[in-house]
């Protein structure tokens, strides 16, 4: 029917599927979908030199300065090897979810440089669904974030962590799902944001408080009552907890005073909400038009 | 269908099977301006159909629209007489989408994005390789195709692009402004590559311009003014309706110069009126006019007088009441 199709032996024609295979093959098109994106971001990432050695060598002079500064003034009662815990300790499973924090966000943040450059309008015309999209961006940055978490983490023995003892099981899964959770949260972001201002108040308003109230420089319980609440409202908290949980082998130590069950449910049920959200704000959400359109209010042409 | 689409140049929308491409009463607005306003057309198979207006006549949204980036207020899409549109996976993989601006990864190379491309169609692995290769040679990008695409210029970015749409083998190629952002030499390279793409393998063309030169290409143009169609027809039958030929005159002092063809000739504005600096004169066998003009002015008044048939967009002017927009004004 179709010429071209017909002429080549190889070619397949465009997807005349009956209903019953349709599904078949639109997921068969999400997978293909989300694995080229993965792909994309990855080398996009270790492309970058400057980014790649930037993303280790900020937490690790974030850890080192801020940690051994404050190391001499501070220590905390919980469940070091002395009965109590140093600052380096208590303060490395905050760097660990910094560092997951904020290179999620920022590779699904990169959507709005996908946009202005129009790679995204090629992502949407093409036939996979719009999950998919919201997956393969999410994952780009899940996988990007998994790899530096894990580089930090060869750092934990000298934190003062014995390797035997941490559970690695759950902090694997902790980590995972804090970064699918925030990357989606860059992803709607992006989606909902057009601009590069757009992109610094993200930092400034979202990430550095959700972080710097997480738990991650200081006990929560130690702090005014306010701050208790903020971290108990902050997703983030919860992965700091779990995380800090996990290196101590099971102990919470100056965490959110929450169980080990509770911390685990809040950081999958945000990754559940944000991937949700991220889905919702792409199908029905203001669609992304390239950037000569949106000049002058959508209404142009 | 085949042989149909070998000779080019010929409106193909009354073929068998009927139209390819049915767009029946869209209808979009943005707040109170409304910028589709019941739009119908038609693209038969293997027919290269050019929509043509002004910037904010409706050809972006009605591109739009059609890639799915859009959706409309009212109106409906058929692909090959079945109703369809965007949000159906099989007809967005039907369909080649080249935008404005090459959507391409500038930090992967030629040869990524393509492989990119592959994947957004899921195509197997096999047929990408072939089919990757064999599209560089196409856009003749074999040599660079290693390279970052942020070292490509803009035409090559335009030939890459083009080799990424023609992946998936779509059945319809959809154009924004292909003109814009090159220069003549590429622009005539790229339509060389589309005419030969549709006479090879019966790709069917819908395009938007505001370009008349462009415009020649097209084998049906829908003329596009206030979000609805004013007139479609082939370029050589809308040129018809424009009739006259005109005389352009250079000279200095052109106001002077229309003063005395007035009341030589007995001409009167508009017919005979100053554009860009040109006296322009329209009229009826007006070749016949052109040694009187010249006896007129002896002694080297006029520099030089020249003859052009209409041209599209003096159809547009006498279709509209308006220009189209001189040049690439928005070119990157």
């Amino acid at each position: 029917m179709v010429a071209s199709a017909a002429e080549r032996p190889g070619a397949r024609s465009a997807p005349e599927v009956e209903p019953a295979r349709a599904s078949e093959h639109a997921f068969r098109l999400g997978l293909a979908t989300i694995a080229v994106l993965v792909v994309r971001d990855l080398k996009r990432f270790f492309r970058q030199k400057s980014r790649v050695l930037g993303a280790l060598v900020q937490p690790l002079i974030f850890w080192l300065a801020i940690g051994s500064g404050f190391n001499a003034s501070f220590r905390f009662p919980g469940a070091g090897a002395e009965g109590s815990v140093s600052y380096m300790s208590y303060f490395f499973p905050g760097v660990i979810v910094m560092v997951v924090l904020f290179t999620a966000i920022f590779t699904t943040l990169s959507l709005i440089e996908d946009r202005h450059q129009g790679f995204l309008q090629a992502v949407m015309v093409a036939p996979g669904a719009r999950w998919a999209l919201v997956l393969g961006k999410t994952l780009g940055g899940v996988t990007i974030a998994m790899v530096q978490a894990g580089i930090f983490l060869a750092l934990a023995p000298w934190a003062g962590f014995s390797l035997g003892h941490v559970q690695w099981v759950t902090l694997l899964f902790t980590l995972l799902f804090t970064a699918v959770g925030l990357s989606a949260l860059g992803f709607t972001l992006a989606w909902w944001l057009d601009s590069v201002q757009g992109y610094h108040a993200v930092m400034s308003v979202l990430l550095i408080p959700a972080w710097v109230l997480s738990g991650a420089m200081f006990p929560i319980e130690r702090g005014s009552a306010w701050l208790a609440v903020a971290a108990h409202l902050n997703p983030v908290a919860y992965s700091v907890a779990a995380v800090r949980r996990a290196l101590y082998g099971g102990v919470g130590t100056a965490g959110l005073g929450t169980s080990a069950w509770l911390e685990f449910a809040v950081v999958l049920g945000f990754a559940f909400l944000t991937v949700a959200l991220g889905v919702w704000i792409s199908r029905f959400g203001r669609v992304a038009r390239p950037r000569r359109a949106k000049t002058a209010g959508g209404g142009a042409r | 269908m085949l042989a149909a689409t070998s000779t080019p140049m010929t409106p193909m929308s009354q073929a068998p099977g009927g139209p390819l491409l049915v767009v029946e009463g869209l209808r979009r607005s943005y707040g109170d301006r409304v910028a589709l306003d019941g739009l119908s057309f038609s693209v038969g198979r293997g027919e290269i159909f050019g929509l043509l207006g002004p910037n904010g006549a409706g050809k972006t949204t009605t591109f739009h629209i059609l890639a799915g980036l859009l959706a409309p207020e009212a109106g409906r899409i058929l692909l090959a007489g079945r109703e369809t549109g965007p949000e159906d996976p099989a007809y967005r993989a039907r369909l080649g989408v080249v935008f404005q601006h090459p959507s391409l990864d500038l930090k992967l190379t030629g040869r990524e994005n393509l492989q990119l491309g592959a994947g957004l169609y899921a195509l197997p692995r096999r047929v990408a390789r072939e089919r990757i290769e064999e599209l560089l040679r196409l856009v003749d990008l074999t040599e660079r195709a290693d390279e970052l695409v942020e070292q490509y210029s803009g035409g090559m970015r335009r030939r890459l692009e083009l080799a990424r749409v023609l992946l998936h083998e779509p059945q319809i190629l959809v154009l924004d402004e292909p003109s814009r952002g090159l220069d003549q030499p590429s622009l005539r390279r790229f339509w060389e590559q589309i005419l030969e793409l549709r006479a090879r393998r019966g790709l069917t063309v819908l395009l938007t311009t505001h370009q008349p030169e462009e415009a020649e290409y097209c084998d049906r143009l829908g003329v596009l003014d206030g979000g609805r169609l004013v007139a479609c027809d082939t370029p050589a039958a809308l040129r018809k309706r424009v009739g006259n030929e005109r005389i352009l005159i250079e000279g200095d002092r052109p106001e002077e110069l229309v003063e005395v063809i007035s009341t030589r000739f007995d001409l009167h504005a508009p017919a005979v009126q100053v554009v860009d600096g040109r006296v322009v004169v329209e009229a009826p066998r007006a070749h016949e006019l052109v040694p009187r003009l010249v006896e007129a002015f002896p002694g080297g008044r006029l520099r030089s007088v020249s003859l052009r048939a209409p041209t599209l967009a003096d159809v547009f002017v006498r279709l509209t009441g308006h220009g189209l927009p001189e040049g690439d004004e928005g070119a990157v």
